[in-house]
Formats: structure tokens, C-alpha cells, sequence
């Protein structure tokens, strides 16, 4: 597509980069039909052809972003279903990154968004303000319907504390800095992303991880000092903080790396993963040695479900016979391409796998999406929960915190693949199947 | 370079006054004014021409599209209709006093009926939706354009759209059975039925290919068929693209018709490879993918018989698909190509010359040495069981001169398609990109008669009214 850039423009190396990619596009428009937006909405600005357009425009003008834009822009889930489907390579989510981080630095939000966005920002990715948070949260919660207001923010606090769990967890030791030897002879080295919000909402993911590891006989690091992947400031447009927060995992893991040795970077929050896996990219232009930290722990990260598929996952008991609906989350399907271990790992682990129709559809999590955008992103879960209720699944198994929260609260339990595979490898059934399989026994 | 005609200064002047008309007859997020918003839809799948309108609307129903046009009429503005913006040929390129009417919110299957094998579907129900929906029932919709999951059945409609597989199953009109569609002046009309065949003229003929210059296609009555037993793809590259086009002629002019008959160049099958990973030989000039389809006895025994003729043209590779998932991944890069040019390619022109496949070999070595003397690539995909070539001249659309040459690059080949007793356009539409030359394909009678039917429906030519024919006739 022909792009208009200045000379001096295309010095800035973040717009070269931008309008690289914007030269990809062919402006074919096979992305408008697996865009979420596009289905509910129906606008070419609400789809990945028309964003890429008001984008484009916004960067060759070189001014500040204006309401227009950033309405269509903020739509975007970055769910990344336009990148499975693109047929030439058009790199959207560095385009829309660059696009946001240009609005957060050049556009003046109203300011209850901008408090809002400030405190998700703060909040979320630091695990005790988060818990701390959701106690706050919980007391209010059943009072949320007496939120007065029919406005956009009214709606938004609303979704906030909708999403805020009924019962908060206790925090669990085994995510704290440490090391998890493992079971007989170590066959590999990792280290694990505890996350921030996964590890307050739902501790027995990383538990579960732990012992199936262990169990395998790996040896599984929680190195001090690792935090927030940044992904979830980073989709705001807040560079400086994802940076910083990026920045201390990479400290943390590559003294790791560098020291003892380590296989891999286990994610098994896919949101994080598409994000730790970009960080070569993010700090392609930073000084070293910082660039090629960012470069090799891109390189070692790994979704776990990716991981047990290399080392080799088997079960230990006969499975019970449940069918498991697999939700395939944006981050693993569209934007670390993993599509096909998760579903082999389940079956390989004795359950029957049905997937729902329109599987390449964003459940509407999408990060902080369903706080900021909270319309869309009901429905698009009714839509979600309609099209799995559809194949009649005893539960429903993610891998990624997100969707897992967004989808709760329907017809069927909600848990993460690796609970699936730990507890039929010897670890405990999870817990939230703790109704499902007493009915059965009975 | 494509001259629009002239905008006309008194609707310009009250742009306020019909954006405020629209207003009053749509919801508010259904009517798109303002400049910014406006430019994503100055163009379609032919990036080249561009134009922002006077405004966008985007009803959601087959009666805001009739108060819409109703209003247009009685106003004087001229409207071009779109759907998902996928056409190569400009077809949904906009005019600056122009309302553009979006109708990719009509998105609804209305009906299926398996018993009469029938399915009823809005304008802006995606090609692919309308088989996504019934195939579980063991049924599909035949005619399939590459962009089939994007582009949109009111556009299929309106160009007549063809794809792979209609070589077998023939194109968009062969597959329909009626139409509901609003009238230039705002009025309802019921097209066909639920049967074949309709009384009285062929409208249904008349009105498809008709390129939104006769009303606006709000919903349509498909023909669904039941699924093959099954079908199965072969790959069989060879030396040269010459030596394809022969064994394409070959295969056809012994009888057999393959379910889809698709030719590859090099620089195609390699972009595509990138894109798809299906398996394309990367050693070949050129490749053709046959596909057969029926019981697994039909298809071994078409598929020895097209073996032993493509042995007989030397080829580089022949490979069967062993599995669902091979024959996936061909026709993903396959249906994925256009796109995948822009891996190699910032900017195409896509060609939709059709010519007779006897003078496939011949107009292929042409193509070639043009491609030479204008000093511009192309990669060649196309259906060439069916004749149907699509030739994608790469240019850099940064280097006007580049563009200028790509044109006519463009137009040369076209001349050449009609030379040889073909024609300018099989399947995108004439648009905007081949206007200008419909005279090289029809006499000023011809024309005339062409001019006359559009007249008889929109006598001032609001509905798309700078496509299909030469700004001179059109003005006539």
C-alpha cells in the first residue's frame, strides 16, 4: 500500500518500522472477516483494514491522535486474529503498539479514563496492591448494580467489579522466589513467570505447573526480582513502564541464564508469553546489554504447553470420562501460533477435546479490554459461552488467566490445560471440578 | 491514470443538509461524516484509485437501505454501494458527492431449507458464512472467490464472482435463485424465488454481474449442494509456464473436468509457500493444482488419467495430497495468494483478462516478454480451466512512474486477452480499472445498448455511476 512519509520521518525508527509494515498491506481486506469488532459492529473502523487506514493517516500526518481515532483504536481487542489470517505478513500488533503509545504521548483523555487507566496500570500488575484491591473490590461488589450513571464509566466500574471474584484465594508459598528441585534425575532447567494477576486470582495454575514439572524432572526457578510481563501497560501505550517492567524480568532471568543455565522461560499466562516473546523486538534499539538479554530470553521463552509437548507429557491414571471444550486464547492461538499442542496434550492425557465453532473469536478478556470496554466485550463473551455450551462440554479448559476469568460464571467449570494435565499425572483434581465430579460419583 | 467525473457543486454545497437527512433516517453509529472517519473508505481492494465521499451509511436493514435510497433520490445524490471492500477492479471506489452505502451490517442468514437445498442470506453474509453455516449438514455454497472469507455475497452478486471451484460448478449466476433488491428510487422489489425457474424475463440474469449500476442487492436466494464424498488435490509443477498452459489445454480438451484447475508461476508459488507452508514444489516455473472430487474409485481413476497426461508435458514434481490437512494447506495458499504477493510486492494490479485455454501457452509467452520490456514482475494465479487469467503486475505505488507503467502494463494484457477472442473481465468486474477499455471490447452500438438497460433503471445515473463504462458514453 503506498504510504507518505517525509524523509525526516522515516528517520524516526519507530515510524520506518511502522511504515514497513504499512507497505506489507495490500489492503486485501481477508482480515475484516475474523476481526471481533467487524462481526458485532459491522464498520470498516472497527476492523483491522480500517484501523491500519485511520492509523497510517494519524502517522504520516504527525500531529496528535484525535478522538476519531482513538475511539476505533481502543476497540481493538489485539486479539491478533488479523495476523493468523493475513495472507502477506502485515505485523499488526507492532503497528497498533506503535499507534498507542503515540496516543498515550499525544492525546488528552477525559480524566475519570485517565485516573481509571492510571490505576489499572498501578494496580494490576503488582500482586498485594491487586489483592488488596479485590478485598476492596469484594465488599463492594454485590452493591455494583446501585452504580448510578448509564455512561461509558459508569459501565466500566461496573465490569470492574463484576470481575472482581467473590472469594479471594490465599496467597500460595510455592510462587515465591525459590527453587523447585526436581523428582529424581534432572532432565532440564526453567523458569517460571509467576505473572501478577494469575498468581492472585488463580495460585493453583502456577502450583499445578510446578508439581507436573517437578514431576518430569525439571528443575523450576522463581528467580527474585521477576514481576509484570509489561503487557498490560504496554497495550495502554505506557512504554516507560512496560519497558521497566520488562527490564526486571530480564535482570532476573538472565542472571539465571547466565548463571546455573536455564532450558527455557516457562509462560503459562499465553498473554505474557506473546509479550516476553516480543521482547527482542521491544528492545531492538536499546543500548546493551539490555538487546541482546531481550533477544536470547525471547528466544528461551515458552509457552508450557509448548514445553510439555517437547519433553514429552504422559498420564499416569486412567482419565475419567469428561469431555473437555478447549477455548483456544488469542495470545496462544493468533499470537504465539500454537494451536495444535494444548488440544494433543488433553487427548494424550485420556479426555475427548471438542472445540467451539468460530474458535478464532476473542472471548472479549483481552487484558484490561473487559474493564475498558465493557459492551463489546459482554458480548462477545455471550457469544463465546453460546457457541461452547453449543458442544456440550462437561467443562471448559484455557491457557490463559484471562479468558479463564472472563468466561466464569457459565454452564461449566473453567480451568487451566495444565491443572488437566497435572491432575492426571498425579497431581489433585482442580478444585473448581470439585461439584462436577461429585455429581458424577453419585 | 482513471478520470472520476465531475462532482456536482450543488449536492457538494449542501453535504451539511444530507448528512443531517441521513441522520434523521439511520441510528447514529450508522452514518460516517466526518473527514477522518471518512478516508478508511476511500477505497477497496484496488488501492490505486482512491476518493473520499460525501458521506457513509451503514443501515442494518433491507427498509433503512430503501428509506436511504429514497432519500437520495428525491435528493439528487448519487450512491455507491459496497460490501466488504474486497474488489480489484474499484467496484466500490467512491465518488466525493457520492453516499457510500455499506451493507456489511446486513450480515444474517435468513433461512436454509435442506429440503429444497436453498438458503436465504443478507447482502453482507460473508461467501464462506453461507457454507460455514450448512456444511455440517453435509451441504456447501459452490461458487468460491479467493476472498471468499471476506468478501460478500451482495458483491458476488453484483460481479458475478467466480473462484477455483466453478470450473465445475459454474459462477455466482449459475448458482442463483433470487433476489430482494431496493430500487434506485427507494422501492422494494422481489426477484426469482425459492425455485427455478422464475417466471417471466430473466431479471436474475439481467441484474447480476450488474455491478451496483442497476439497484442494491439486499438479500439473496442461493442454490446450496450437497458436499462430495470427498476430493482430493494434485500439485504437478513444471519447466516452464508455457509447458503448464499446454498441459492445462491438454487436460481440458480431453474431456475431463477437474473440480478446480489453478495455475502457479514461480514467484507465486513461492510467496505463497511463505504464507501457507503447503508443500508447493519450489523448483518448478510454474504449477498446477488439480483437484477431483467423488468416491475414492472416481477420484483415483481421474486422477490416473490427469497423471498420465501431465507425464506427457515432462513435469518437475507430480504429488497427490495424502491428507484433509495437505489439501487445506494448498488452498489456503492458493485462496491466499493475492495477499501473499504483497510479501514480495508493496503494490499490485490484478488482471482478469479470460482468454480460450487453447491459446493458454501463447498468451502466457506474451505476458512474459511484456513483463520484460516494461521492466515490471508478475506473478501469474489464476483458474485456468476455466481460461481465466490473473497476471499480478508488481509496482511500487511510492514511484508514480512505476504506477504509470503498471497500468499500461495492465492494459496492454487486456488488449491481448480480447485479441486472442477473449475478454476484459471474468470474474472481478470492469469497475473503474477496465472502463476504459470497454471500447476495445464492444462497438459504440454495443455500448449504447449496455448504456440503454442502465438508463431504464436509474435514468440519473445515481447508482454507481462512473464504473463499467467509458466517462464519454456514460455522459452520452
Amino acid at each position: 500500500m503506498q504510504t507518505n512519509f517525509s524523509p525526516d520521518q522515516l528517520r524516526d525508527p519507530e515510524l520506518a518500522e511502522s511504515n514497513t509494515i504499512l507497505r506489507t498491506c495490500v489492503h486485501c481486506g481477508f482480515c475484516t472477516a475474523t476481526c471481533p469488532t467487524f462481526v458485532l459492529l459491522g464498520d470498516e473502523l472497527d476492523s483491522p483494514r480500517g484501523r491500519i487506514y485511520l492509523i497510517k493517516d494519524m502517522l504520516e500526518s504527525g500531529g496528535p491522535a484525535t478522538e476519531p481515532v482513538v475511539r476505533h483504536v481502543d476497540r481493538c481487542l489485539s486479539c491478533l486474529s488479523c495476523m493468523t489470517t493475513c495472507p502477506s505478513g502485515v505485523h499488526y500488533m507492532h503497528l497498533v503498539d506503535h499507534a498507542r503509545t503515540h496516543i498515550e504521548n499525544t492525546y488528552r483523555r477525559p480524566l475519570p479514563e485517565r485516573v481509571l487507566r492510571s490505576v489499572l496500570a498501578l494496580v494490576l500488575p503488582r500482586p498485594w496492591l491487586m489483592r488488596l484491591a479485590l478485598l476492596g473490590a469484594g465488599v463492594a461488589r454485590p452493591f455494583r448494580s446501585l452504580l448510578p450513571g448509564k455512561g461509558m464509566m459508569a459501565q466500566r466500574l461496573r465490569a470492574l467489579l463484576a470481575l472482581a471474584p467473590r472469594r479471594l484465594p490465599p496467597p500460595s508459598a510455592a510462587q515465591s522466589p525459590q527453587v523447585h528441585r526436581a523428582e529424581g534425575k534432572r532432565r532440564g532447567r526453567v523458569a517460571l513467570l509467576t505473572g501478577c494477576a494469575q498468581q492472585v486470582l488463580a495460585p493453583e495454575i502456577n502450583e499445578a505447573t510446578i508439581r507436573l514439572l517437578t514431576r518430569l524432572g525439571i528443575e523450576v526457578v522463581i528467580p527474585r526480582g521477576m514481576g509484570c510481563c509489561g503487557a498490560l501497560t504496554h497495550h495502554m501505550g505506557k512504554h516507560e513502564p512496560a519497558m521497566a517492567a520488562a527490564r526486571a524480568n530480564l535482570a532476573a532471568w538472565s542472571a539465571e541464564a547466565e548463571g546455573e543455565g536455564l532450558d527455557a522461560v516457562i509462560i503459562n499466562t499465553s498473554g505474557c508469553g506473546t509479550t516476553v516473546k516480543d521482547y527482542g523486538f521491544m528492545f531492538r534499539a536499546e543500548p546493551e546489554p539490555w538487546r541482546g538479554r531481550a533477544e536470547r530470553i525471547s528466544a528461551l521463552a515458552m509457552d508450557v504447553s509448548e514445553y510439555l509437548s517437547r519433553i514429552g507429557y504422559a498420564p499416569t491414571r486412567p482419565a475419567p470420562a469428561l469431555t473437555v471444550a478447549y477455548h483456544a486464547a488469542c495470545s496462544l492461538q493468533h499470537g504465539q501460533k500454537i494451536t495444535v499442542e494444548p488440544k494433543a496434550l488433553l487427548r494424550r492425557a485420556g479426555f475427548t477435546v471438542v472445540e467451539p465453532a468460530e474458535g478464532h473469536l476473542c472471548c472479549g478478556s483481552a487484558g484490561t479490554y473487559n474493564m475498558m470496554q465493557p459492551a463489546i466485550a459482554t458480548r462477545l463473551r455471550e457469544r463465546k459461552l453460546a457457541n461452547l455450551a453449543a458442544r456440550r462440554p462437561d467443562l471448559v479448559a484455557a491457557g490463559n488467566i484471562g479468558c479463564i476469568t472472563q468466561l466464569s460464571g457459565g454452564d461449566f467449570p473453567l480451568v487451566h490445560t495444565i491443572e488437566l494435565l497435572d491432575w492426571m499425572a498425579g497431581g489433585p483434581a482442580p478444585a473448581s471440578l470439585g461439584p462436577l465430579l461429585a455429581a458424577r460419583a453419585a | 491514470m482513471i478520470a472520476l467525473p465531475e462532482p456536482k457543486a450543488e449536492v457538494l454545497a449542501r453535504r451539511d443538509d444530507i448528512v443531517a437527512g441521513l441522520r434523521a433516517l439511520l441510528p447514529a453509529d450508522a452514518v460516517i461524516a466526518e473527514p477522518e472517519r471518512l478516508r478508511p473508505y476511500e477505497t477497496d481492494g484496488l488501492t490505486a484509485y482512491r476518493q473520499i465521499p460525501l458521506a457513509v451509511a451503514l443501515p442494518s436493514t433491507t427498509d433503512e437501505v430503501a428509506a436511504v435510497m429514497a432519500f437520495c433520490h428525491r435528493e439528487g445524490v448519487r450512491v455507491v454501494p459496497r460490501g466488504a471492500g474486497t474488489s480489484l477492479s474499484g467496484g466500490a471506489l467512491p465518488l466525493a458527492d457520492a453516499i457510500v452505502i455499506g451493507l456489511m451490517r446486513l450480515n444474517r442468514i435468513l433461512s436454509v431449507d435442506y429440503a429444497d437445498r436453498v438458503a436465504v442470506v443478507q447482502a453482507g453474509v460473508t461467501n464462506i458464512g453461507i457454507t460455514q453455516r450448512v456444511q455440517e449438514e453435509g451441504f456447501f455454497y459452490a461458487p468460491d472467490p479467493s476472498s471468499q472469507l471476506a468478501c460478500m455475497i451482495g458483491g458476488n452478486v453484483n460481479m458475478n464472482s467466480g473462484g477455483a471451484h466453478c470450473l465445475k460448478y459454474g459462477v455466482t449466476a449459475n448458482n442463483l435463485l433470487g433476489l430482494r433488491i431496493v430500487t434506485v428510487e427507494g422501492e422494494i422489489v422481489e426477484i426469482g424465488g425459492a425455485h427455478l425457474d422464475a417466471a417471466g424475463y430473466d431479471w436474475l440474469g439481467l441484474l447480476t454481474g450488474s455491478e451496483g449500476q442497476l439497484a442494491i442487492v439486499t438479500e439473496v436466494t442461493v442454490r446450496i449442494l450437497r458436499s462430495p464424498e470427498g476430493a482430493r488435490a494434485m500439485l504437478a509443477g513444471f519447466r516452464a509456464n508455457e509447458v503448464a498452459g499446454a498441459c492445462v489445454d491438454a487436460i481440458i480438451s480431453s474431456g475431463i473436468i477437474p473440480v478446480a484447475l489453478e495455475f502457479m508461476d514461480r514467484p507465486a508459488i513461492h510467496a505463497c509457500e511463505a504464507f501457507a507452508h503447503a508443500g508447493y514444489p519450489l523448483d518448478a516455473e510454474a504449477l498446477l493444482i488439480i483437484e477431483v472430487e467423488g468416491s475414492v474409485e472416481e477420484q483415483d481413476r481421474l486422477l490416473g488419467q490427469i497423471r498420465t497426461i501431465c507425464e506427457r508435458f515432462d513435469p518437475v514434481s507430480l504429488r497427490v495430497a495424502q491428507t484433509a490437512e495437505e489439501s487445506a494447506a494448498i488452498w489456503k495458499g492458493r485462496k491466499g495468494a493475492f495477499g501473499a504477493v504483497g510479501r514480495i510486492s508493496p503494490d499490485y494490479l490484478c488482471m482478469d483478462g479470460t482468454i480460450p485455454t487453447s491459446r493458454l501457452p501463447e498468451v502466457l509467452g506474451r505476458i512474459g516478454a511484456m513483463s520484460r520490456e516494461y521492466g515490471l514482475q508478475v506473478a501469474n494465479i489464476f483458474h485456468a480451466g476455466d481460461g481465466n487469467l490473473h497476471p499480478l503486475i508488481m509496482f511500487d505505488a511510492n514511484d508514480p512512474a512505476s504506477m504509470h507503467k503498471a497500468e499500461c502494463f495492465g492494459a496492454d494484457i487486456l488488449k491481448l486477452c480480447v485479441e486472442v477472442g477473449g475478454c476484459l473481465t471474468g470474474e472481478h468486474g470492469v469497475g473503474v480499472e477496465k472502463r476504459d477499455l470497454m471500447d476495445v471490447q464492444f462497438t459504440p452500438t454495443e455500448l449504447d445498448q449496455q448504456r440503454r438497460i442502465k438508463s431504464a433503471f436509474d435514468p440519473g445515473w445515481l447508482l454507481n455511476p462512473h464504473k463499467v463504462f467509458p466517462l464519454a458514453a456514460a455522459a452520452a
